[in-house]
């Protein structure tokens, strides 16, 4: 079978939902992982959107979070407010998507700046939803390429908490929900272990583990053993490929 | 009491130099039209607040109406930068300050409800406390863990689009509702734009759709595809293609000032905006409609 790094991440991410999952959806990829695993193992799964969108289904593949599809059957539609209050801090967010530039060795993302927050020399978006996302769903995922300068040892800005500095700082801040519990990238999986420290965890078929340790900017340790992913099934990749993203924005081999 | 003006007589009369503008919508019902008249009009020194700052404000900064912005995301939504402010950060030009999502809502959320502050859970990543000290820590006078604070936000003028009003402000709308409400009520001054002029009682039939009252309304405006390239659920799609084109456009100092100038100062009104996009436009953005059931409130 025949498929790309970034249908690979997609597919490994939409394995880690399960059915009935209250799912706070990004755009891009993550939209795709949540639609795919809705139509394949995970019919129940309810995506919400920072818009205020609860349980939508998407009739066309949505550019932005505020796309007009997302509201149209969906099941409700509230304030700002009101999804990041009675939704988000209060608990009713099994799992949440989260991108940015950099991942760190704990899980923490910047997504805010590179070279410096004040006199930035790349002002990236900063935090729009993920910061209350990363602290309050109870499950977090990050699917991202492996590259080296996206895996820093420690991010110069925390926009969004993993497991901080590891150990008890995410109880000792109060958090609510369990954090970044793993990485998807297109070499493999990461999660932390029970000190927070990401590892890897899994190889999708072919891939190393110097492939892996090369593209992490801290020293990666291994869990014992590495299992690796299974291969992309036909259907989950025709379903990307025809229903979900027939333009081949998101999933066009090489992306 | 009518409160209908045209739009450029409401952006004449209520939003000054120097003013903290919220111009609401969260990707839905962005007043485009009314970002495009205060650049015609010339307005300088303006904070501009929202939660994204979208093309409105990529536009404004560019044509020199603002000396700040307040966001807590600076992105062209779904494509990539935005790339006007993120330069203008960049390069110094412009002050900026910054919140996640949650702490600017909450910002809106006390200035509506009359609060100092509102408080929010702490989220682990301290960076942003640390760089805006707006952000502050507060007991729990209950004494759990300590919170988040971030005062009110209570902006000069906030621009609102509807999809229908009456002559008096009284505002139905539906779809995507971001911070519209919160932003209404927390502003000193309320430009209200909509899609439709109903009468009254279009409005009476249905209270529950009410989210903006005419006692907070200053101005009423008219002013049908207010949004483009953002959209009106119902009325008319966002036009995905032009946030990928202004991804193009906004990579040259130059191309933005002929855009400016062909679409913003060359134009009187929206009127001739929706005009020149043409009718191939129009179509593309055409919505098939899809029409919720009535409710019965019963006739006492």
């Amino acid at each position: 079978m025949d498929y790309s790094p970034a249908e690979l991440m997609i597919i490994n991410a939409a394995h880690l939902l399960r059915d009935g999952d209250v799912v706070f959806v990004g755009v891009g990829q993550p939209n795709l992982a949540c639609n795919l695993a809705k139509r394949t193992h995970a019919p129940n799964l309810v995506m919400i959107y920072e818009a205020g969108v609860i349980g939508a289904e998407p009739a066309r593949l949505p550019l932005s979070i505020g796309d007009p599809t997302l509201v149209s059957g969906a099941l409700s539609v509230v304030s700002m407010y009101d999804i990041f209050t009675n939704y988000l801090q209060r608990g009713n967010v099994d799992v949440g998507f989260m991108g940015g530039a950099q991942i760190d060795k704990y899980g923490n993302i910047n997504a805010t700046a590179i070279g410096g927050y004040a006199q930035p020399k790349v002002r990236l978006p900063g935090s729009g939803g993920s910061q209350e996302i990363a602290a309050w769903a109870n499950r977090c995922y990050i699917m991202t390429p492996h590259q080296k300068r996206r895996f820093p040892e420690k991010v110069e800005f925390m926009t969004s908490a993993g497991a901080i500095s590891g150990g008890r700082d995410r109880q000792l801040a109060g958090l609510r929900g369990g954090g970044i519990l793993a990485v998807v990238t297109d070499l493999g999986i990461l999660e932390p272990d029970q000190t927070g420290e990401l590892v890897l965890t899994a190889l999708h078929p072919g891939r190393t583990v110097d492939e892996a340790k090369q593209q992490t900017g801290w020293p990666l340790r291994t869990a014992e053993p590495v299992r690796t992913t299974p291969e992309p099934s036909h259907s989950e990749v025709r379903i990307l490929r025809e229903e979900l993203d027939p333009a081949g924005l998101y999933v066009k081999p090489g992306a | 009491m009518s409160k209908l003006v045209p739009l450029s007589q409401a952006i004449a009369d209520h939003i000054h130099d120097g003013d903290v503008v919220y111009a609401a919508g969260f990707t839905h019902l962005i007043p485009f039209a009314a970002g495009h008249e205060i650049i015609r009009q010339g307005r300088r020194d303006l904070v501009l607040a929202r939660a994204t700052p979208d093309l409105i404000y990529d536009q404004m900064v560019a044509a020199g109406c603002a000396r700040k912005v307040i966001f807590s995301y600076m992105g062209n939504p779904g494509v990539g930068s935005l790339r006007i402010v993120r330069r203008a950060i960049e390069g110094g030009t412009l002050q900026w300050e910054e919140y996640s999502h949650f702490g600017m809502i909450t910002r809106l959320q006390a200035g509506a409800a009359g609060l100092p502050f509102l408080p929010m859970n702490q989220t682990g990543a301290t960076d942003l406390e640390r760089a805006n000290p707006n952000i502050r820590r507060v007991e729990d006078p209950y004494g759990g863990k300590d919170l988040l604070a971030v005062p009110a936000l209570q902006p000069d003028v906030a621009i609102v689009h509807v999809q229908r009003a009456d002559a008096n402000g009284n505002a139905h709308l539906w779809g995507i509702l971001g911070e519209q409400k919160e932003a209404a009520f927390a502003a000193r001054r309320v430009i209200l734009t909509a899609e439709e002029i109903v009468d009254e009682a279009v409005i009476r039939s249905d209270p529950n759709r009410t989210v903006i009252p005419s006692m907070i309304v200053t101005a009423v405006c008219h002013v049908p595809y207010c949004c483009h390239p953002s959209y009106a659920q119902g009325y008319y799609d966002r036009d995905n293609e032009f946030y990928v084109k202004w991804d193009k456009v906004s990579e040259s100092i130059a191309a933005v000032e002929e855009w400016l100038k062909e679409w913003v100062y060359g134009l009187r009104d929206r009127n001739d905006y929706w005009e020149k996009l043409g009718e191939a436009t129009h179509r593309r953005l055409q919505v098939t409609p899809r029409l919720s059931l009535p409710v019965n409130y019963g006739q006492y």
